[in-house]
């Protein structure tokens, strides 16, 4: 258990920056939620090993800890890829067929979203509306964005991102 | 306290400012259908049963949590008011599983009988349904999501009366459940398996694992010898199984129920809670008078245990390394009896009948095992038993009583009254302050008052032989946290601790007779069921452990004095540091 037991699986340096932000928020109220964002920050993701030594620095059990973390979906449990892809579901993208593209997106990276691909390259994900609609069906690969696609544009899109 | 008007369904009444709507309209005699609410312990508003329409509100209002004002106007049974609660239902319905007939459950939960209540008869809603694996690795508790109704009584329970907190509200929306951190199964969680989730439930979707099968398989073998032994606070409870009223102490029954379902003996758990003083009892001197570990905290409760071991590791040393009394009884029944009635240890299986889920685990624990066998081989609850009474057709009601087998049946007062908060405490100090000033104090000298009571600290200094002991009891985990962190703070300090995990001590163990929102919210269980423990023990003959002359004989046959070599094998145990998550699973 605790923060020495985790230094095996979480980088150290990782985890005294961690470990610094719970000293800072250990006594406010309401400071948990704050506490994973810059752990998820830190981290990418919030593993079992990383909402332990949230849980125990801020005195909060660990069933509580993990009830916040499924509850926002801000809030990841697996890791996520290099290449973050954001398949706009909006209105208008979804009924200029996003769903085809996201499905397509789906086929070719063999995971799904919420998922993220085993060499940690890719992670799709479905979001709101991005206010782009008239390049309806849109999709973002971290800051790039891609406009009025079809689904058989996504298997050269992704090649750029492969070398 | 200021009072106000209001008018609940035309009755005009007075009540506190500030009641609820759901107490207000008790009051009036005027019943609002509940579900997630029980008092004191969950009180969310979540399920929107009792909903009622209040004059000038928008939306109709969860009683159980509107506070009343001046003025007030209520309808509890309006066409509108009766509507919403059905299709509340429905939709709760919607996503139950609905396998009643095999249901733990079945005939005493809240949700059939909300349902038969308002007439529920088709599910007009066919939506998808959540599905749920069952975890059912823990010796004590079985997980059955697919019957939870998303309450949250057990979370609070775990959470706010145990701070074991080891069940939350997880995921968001039509996927929210009721699970543990990273859905670890409960058995590699903290959990103290106190059950005080199953007795708070009100549907199927927590139970204790089962023992029965296992244990007619034994009573059928005719290869064994099988004896039970029941715990002080199961007579207590057995009753209400068979609608008798609470408070009821039917021990003559029970005993020959026992005997009518086949167990080759039956004892009472009582006499070895009498060995448990001498032992425990010589313990808390010798250490007084050598400088020993202090505070003393008692070790009969199985919960306490588990928590002490999980969370408070520094604390291992002040245990009393006694064993609990069931499990002390089954090893002096594998050693000593089994070599005086000449029977084979091998062949004899050990059942307790207990109040308690925590004891299913603590009789897996290896190291209670003084004959090289398990001290107890198999533990039912108060409602196992009952359960068992049933299907053996047995009339419980109208049975005659009986007694409980020699040679070691008899048991004092002071063995009964271990099933209640303060009671180890008591119980101790009537022997160790006979022994100190070295005469038998009258019977209006033993009854320790101020160790009674269901107040979740108490404190007392007490003065024995001369001697002034610092006591403290603590029922609830909740309460015993606040103990033991103000001894770690430095703020306290005490000679002698007397620790239960459920609040009340055993008499509202988690394993006995499940009562519904409906009852316990305005019953005290922890109450009725204590006032039988101790109107038994005014009517035992003996009432000091040490003047039980079975537990006499058995020193000058076997162990030879308290805390002697041969005693300290067969009923003494040893503690280990628990991880709360250990990380390879």
């Amino acid at each position: 258990m605790g923060s020495s037991s985790c230094s095996c699986s979480v980088a150290d340096e990782k985890l005294l920056k961690l470990q610094k932000i719970i000293e800072e928020n250990r006594n406010k109220k309401g400071a948990l939620i704050h506490v994973l964002h810059e752990a998820q920050t830190i981290y990418g993701y919030l593993p079992i090993e990383v909402q332990k030594v949230v849980a125990e620095g801020m005195g909060v059990p660990l069933a509580e800890v993990y009830g916040v973390v499924t509850f926002y979906a801000q809030f990841s449990l697996k890791p996520k890829g290099q290449y973050k892809i954001s398949v706009c579901l909006g209105t208008a993208c979804y009924v200029k067929g996003a769903n085809l593209v996201l499905q397509k997106l789906d086929e070719e990276l063999g995971i799904s979203v919420g998922d993220c691909t085993n060499e940690l390259r890719f992670s799709p994900e479905s979001c709101r509306c991005i206010v782009a609609c008239g390049l309806a069906p849109v999709i973002t690969i971290n800051e790039d964005v891609y406009g009025r696609l079809s689904p058989n544009d996504v298997p050269n899109i992704l090649a750029k991102y492969k070398e | 306290m200021k009072m106000v008007n209001i008018t609940i369904d035309g009755i005009n009444m007075q009540v506190p400012e500030g009641t609820t709507i759901l107490e207000a309209a008790r009051q009036a005699n005027i019943r609002i259908p509940t579900l997630c609410f029980l008092k004191d312990i969950n009180e969310i508003g979540a399920c929107r049963m009792c909903v009622v329409e209040v004059k000038g509100a928008r939306a109709l209002q969860a009683a159980c949590v509107y506070p009343v004002a001046e003025g007030l106007e209520i309808k509890t049974n309006s066409d509108k008011v009766r509507r919403a609660r059905k299709v509340t239902l429905e939709l709760i319905l919607s996503n139950h599983d609905r396998e009643c007939l095999t249901c733990v459950r079945s005939n005493n939960c809240e949700l059939q009988k909300l349902s038969k209540e308002l007439n529920i008869r088709d599910i007009r809603y066919k939506g998808e349904q959540t599905e749920h694996d069952i975890d059912d690795l823990s010796l004590s508790i079985v997980r059955n999501n697919n019957k939870c109704i998303l309450c949250r009584r057990c979370v609070s329970v775990c959470q706010n009366v145990q701070t074991v907190s080891v069940l939350e509200t997880v995921n968001r929306g039509f996927n929210t459940k009721i699970g543990t951190a990273f859905d670890i199964p409960l058995a590699n969680t903290p959990c103290v398996n106190c059950g005080q989730c199953i007795a708070v439930c009100p549907v199927g979707a927590i139970y204790e694992k089962s023992d029965i099968e296992k244990v007619w398989d034994a009573i059928n073998d005719p290869d064994k010898y099988v004896v039970v032994q029941t715990a002080p606070a199961v007579r207590v409870s057995i009753g209400e199984a068979f609608g008798m009223p609470l408070g009821s102490r039917p021990t003559g029954k029970m005993v020959t129920a026992l005997k009518m379902l086949g167990f080759d003996k039956v004892f009472d758990t009582d006499t070895a809670a009498d060995l448990t003083i001498m032992e425990e009892g010589t313990e808390l001197m010798h250490r007084i008078q050598n400088g020993g570990k202090l505070p003393l905290i008692t070790s009969c409760c199985p919960g306490w245990i588990k928590f002490c071991e999980h969370n408070y590791p520094d604390f291992l040393d002040n245990l009393s390394t006694c064993k609990s009394p069931h499990e002390m009884f089954g090893a002096v029944l594998k050693t000593y009896y089994a070599k005086k009635m000449n029977i084979d240890p091998a062949k004899m299986v050990v059942v307790s009948i207990m109040p308690c889920t925590a004891k299913k685990f603590e009789a897996g624990r290896p190291e209670l095992s003084a004959a090289g066998y398990p001290d107890v081989e198999y533990v039912l609850t108060t409602r196992e038993l009952a359960q068992m009474i049933d299907e053996a057709g047995i009339d419980f009601v109208n049975l005659e009583d009986s007694t409980f087998d020699d040679p070691i049946g008899e048991a004092s007062g002071a063995g009964v009254i271990f099933g209640a908060t303060g009671g180890v405490m008591e119980a101790a100090l009537r022997t160790v302050a006979d022994i100190l000033s070295g005469e038998s104090l009258p019977v209006e000298k033993i009854e320790y008052t101020e160790v009674r009571g269901v107040e979740g600290i108490k404190e007392a200094q007490i003065e024995v032989g001369g001697k002034v002991i610092r006591a403290c009891v603590a029922h609830g985990l909740g309460n015993a946290r606040e103990v033991l962190d103000r001894i770690r703070a430095g703020e306290a300090e005490y000679d002698f601790i007397e620790i239960m995990a459920c609040p009340g001590g055993c008499v509202n163990g988690g394993g006995q007779i499940i009562q519904p929102s409906e009852v316990r919210s305005w019953i005290d269980l922890i109450v009725e069921r204590t006032k039988a423990i101790y109107a038994e023990d005014r009517s035992m003959p003996i009432r000091k452990s040490h003047e039980n002359p079975y537990i006499k004989k058995l020193y000058d046959e076997y162990y030879g004095e308290p805390g002697s070599e041969k005693a300290h094998h067969d009923l003494h145990t040893t503690y280990q540091q628990r991880a709360n998550y250990p990380l390879d699973n």
